[in-house]
């Protein structure tokens, strides 16, 4: 029900192309992806939603009311990008909506990273429209995107190895006081933020970046991130190159942050890690989303499956009856 | 499928945690008492990651093989020469810490001093002196302006620092040379500094009691500072340093200020003539050293620097425009040098054509690398360009002092050079293998 047929939109894309501006109103009409991705997500959101509150406190509930009722947090209707003569994204049509983990998986090339780079404003798509909140918005460069609440945390991690945790989350953005930078003021709001995210194995903020292990690394570019009022955190790749124990704190880091009520989008190879931590998977496949829903619609095999192929026999079995196990995946 | 694409590589190298930590975390943000401090320090040491200790008595070490070879090394007379000798060697390394903590270098500021320098004289040339400040200024400004611009053009083309200052090396002895023909058309490639507060600025002293009361004051303000930064931290429930050590760092400037007060008060006299008091130019290397050192760690500015040097992408997607500081610190290490011109001006009482200004700046480089700075970027203090300038100043005035030539003078500064050039980069090694 959620994987159009792969031929879909393809005549309607060379005249698309020109006019990117003109689908408005066309584009949720037409496209199949939006509008199966809404039905499926409407369906499946409260129970999923009533999982996460269960399970993670009050606050939860302005959640439940806004992914009820409003637009979700960011929309994406019908991006593509093309790079020169190569079509690397064609008609992507995703809801990131708060409070949920959303992987979106896919072979080497099939676009992820073209997409997170979109939404994070290093690229600009060619066709289709961005909505935050609800509302169409222009992301022309990284700073556009930062400024509405976005921020990207990439698999190098960008922190600077000889610099302290503290100098590092502030990188940018230090406080001052008296012409003098505030160091306790700046070390205690680092030291909050990284104990709401429960990343207190390090020994001391003050430490250089460059003594910590590989999942610390990626608690404190995601702390970083955090700490600015991010909205919604993307992760490229963050366990790829972690161990075992490193990954299962990267993984708690990410279900922290879900219950921050922040939104967050992980790219991801590994599908282990994917399924016990998403909430929503988005498949690409060759720049097209094949795929979009809750991620207890899908196993391993029928991931692969449309990672490869584009569909998946195994699915309809499993999307036949969509409610069972819906927070499985905690 | 794809999964074992990203495999991890590296993962069975992660280090033990508690002994990187230890190793890598200074001392200062993790002992709560003065053992473990000392401990962790250790630790530190070993690894390559060692603070000013090491270079303190590796300086310890060279003082006492030159007083048991001379006995007259550690004569007043000879400690304040020494002093005036490393000033000038101290202001160039700290123009040069600048950039090296950047992963930049300027090798054409022995020139620009001079060539700043120069334009000082000039003005200050007798029958119209100008103000002795203003000549001052533009002695800061040419050195300065010239270094910024190597800056521009090194980030703004991206072309290697080392081949752009060595082009700006070239240019400035051009430059100097030209200059100084319309300068000092007659003094035969040499001009007279004109000016007694500037040549006081070597020979004349403070007098003792005003070098004891500068002393006090200073170990004073930067021992109550210490507490005051410690006892905030306290206050708001952070870590910091064992009340032991701070005290015994305040204990160890004050024995520094002692010391340097007692040489400078000592007659060095020849004869019958009495020379007491501590030089200027320990005041001004002084003030220099407590300037550039907030600027690197207090401000943004510096922390910015340290950024660019550890991690450059790093700094750029955190929003730094880094052209602007690039160019900033070139600046700085310009202004710094013109500084150094003109204590060396003062020094020699004249500048010259023929200053060794390729030297200077390699004796300048060594002795920030010496002192702890890292050739790589990222990684060096204001502090490390004294701690090495006053080594290289030491093997160059004992080996004089020994009556040795300019032979054993070049090839020891460069042993202890390579020494240090290799324990830098052991201990980056390790730390990036780690």
């Amino acid at each position: 029900m959620t994987i159009p047929s792969a031929e879909g939109a393809r005549p309607a894309d060379a005249g698309r192309a020109s006019s990117p501006d003109s689908d408005t109103t066309d584009g949720t009409e037409t496209m199949e992806t939006p509008d199966n991705t809404q039905n499926s997500t409407g369906e499946e959101n409260p129970a999923e939603v009533a999982a996460v509150q269960a399970e993670v406190a009050p606050a939860q509930a302005e959640t439940a009311a806004e992914s009820d009722g409003g637009p979700p947090l960011l929309r994406l209707v019908d991006i593509g990008k093309s790079f020169g003569p190569v079509r690397v994204l064609s008609h992507v049509s995703l809801d990131i909506p708060i409070g949920q983990v959303t992987a979106v998986v896919g072979d080497n090339g099939a676009g992820k990273s073209t997409l997170i780079k979109t939404i994070a404003g290093i690229h600009q798509a060619d066709e289709g429209q961005i909505l935050w909140q609800g509302r169409r918005v222009n992301l022309h460069s990284p700073k556009d995107a930062t400024d509405l609440g976005i921020a990207t945390v990439y698999q190098d991690l960008a922190l600077a190895d000889n610099l302290d945790i503290v100098a590092n989350m502030f990188l940018g953005h230090e406080m001052v006081k008296r012409f003098q930078l505030d160091e306790i003021g700046m070390e205690i709001t680092a030291k909050q933020t990284l104990a709401d995210l429960s990343v207190v194995t390090v020994r001391s903020i003050r430490q250089p970046v460059g003594s910590l292990s590989g999942g610390q690394r990626q608690a404190v570019a995601v702390a970083r991130a955090v700490m600015r009022q991010a909205k919604l955190v993307i992760l490229d790749e963050p366990t790829a190159a972690l161990g075992v124990t490193q990954t299962r704190v990267v993984l708690d880091l990410i279900k922290r942050l879900k219950s921050q009520n922040i939104a967050v989008i992980v790219i991801s190879h590994n599908l282990n890690d994917v399924q016990s931590v998403a909430d929503r998977i988005a498949v690409l496949r060759l720049g097209r989303l094949v795929a979009v829903g809750p991620s207890s619609q899908y196993d391993a095999e029928s991931i692969v499956d449309l990672m490869t192929t584009g569909t998946s026999k195994r699915l309809a079995a499993t999307s036949a009856e969509p409610s069972s196990g819906s927070s499985s995946e905690h | 499928m794809s999964t074992d694409v990203h495999e991890p590589p590296s993962e069975a190298a992660e280090p033990d945690e508690a002994a990187s930590e230890a190793a890598l975390a200074a001392p200062e943000v993790i002992a709560s008492s003065l053992g473990e401090y000392l401990k962790i320090w250790l630790t530190r040491v070993r690894n390559g990651e060692s603070g000013a200790l090491p270079v303190i008595l590796g300086l310890v070490a060279i003082v006492v093989y030159f007083q048991v070879r001379s006995s007259l090394f550690l004569s007043a007379g000879n400690l304040v020469n020494l002093i005036g000798q490393a000033a000038w060697i101290i202001m160039l390394g700290m123009a040069e810490v600048f950039v090296l903590l950047l992963g930049e270098i300027d090798l054409s500021i022995g020139y620009t001093s001079a060539l700043g320098a120069t334009f000082t004289c000039w003005l200050l040339l007798p029958p119209n002196p100008a103000p002795w400040p203003l000549a001052v200024l533009v002695g800061l400004a040419v050195p300065a302006v010239f270094s910024g611009l190597q800056g521009l053009i090194v980030t703004r083309l991206r072309l290697p620092s080392f081949v752009v200052t060595l082009a700006g090396q070239l240019l400035a002895l051009g430059l100097l040379l030209e200059v100084m023909d319309t300068a000092a058309p007659n003094g035969g490639g040499s001009i007279r500094l004109y000016n007694n507060v500037l040549t006081d600025i070597y020979s004349g002293a403070l007098t003792p009691l005003a070098g004891w009361i500068v002393m006090v004051a200073a170990v004073a303000l930067a021992g109550a500072l210490f507490l005051v930064r410690d006892s905030r931290r306290r206050a708001s429930n952070l870590t910091a340093p064992p009340l032991s050590v701070t005290l015994l760092k305040i204990a160890g400037m004050a024995v520094a200020g002692v010391v340097v007060v007692l040489v400078g008060n000592t007659d060095r006299g020849v004869g019958l003539t009495v020379v007491r008091g501590v030089p200027w130019v320990v005041l001004v290397v002084l003030v220099v050293v407590v300037a550039w050192s907030f600027l690197l760690g207090r401000t943004r500015f510096g922390r910015y620097v340290y950024a660019i040097g550890g991690n450059a992408e790093a700094a750029r997607r955190a929003g730094i425009n880094l052209s602007r500081i690039r160019i900033l610190a070139f600046t700085l290490a310009g202004v710094t040098a013109g500084i150094m011109g003109i204590i060396f001006t003062s020094y020699l009482g004249s500048i010259s054509t023929g200053v060794p200004g390729g030297q200077n700046v390699l004796y300048a480089v060594a002795a920030a690398v010496i002192g702890g700075t890292s050739l790589f970027g990222g990684r060096g203090k204001m502090l490390n360009a004294v701690l090495g300038g006053l080594i290289v100043a030491v093997i160059y005035n004992g080996l004089e002092l020994l009556g040795l030539g300019a032979a054993p003078q070049y090839i020891w500064t460069a042993v202890v050079l390579l020494a240090a050039v290799t324990v830098d980069t052991l201990a980056r090694r390790r730390s990036t293998t780690a």
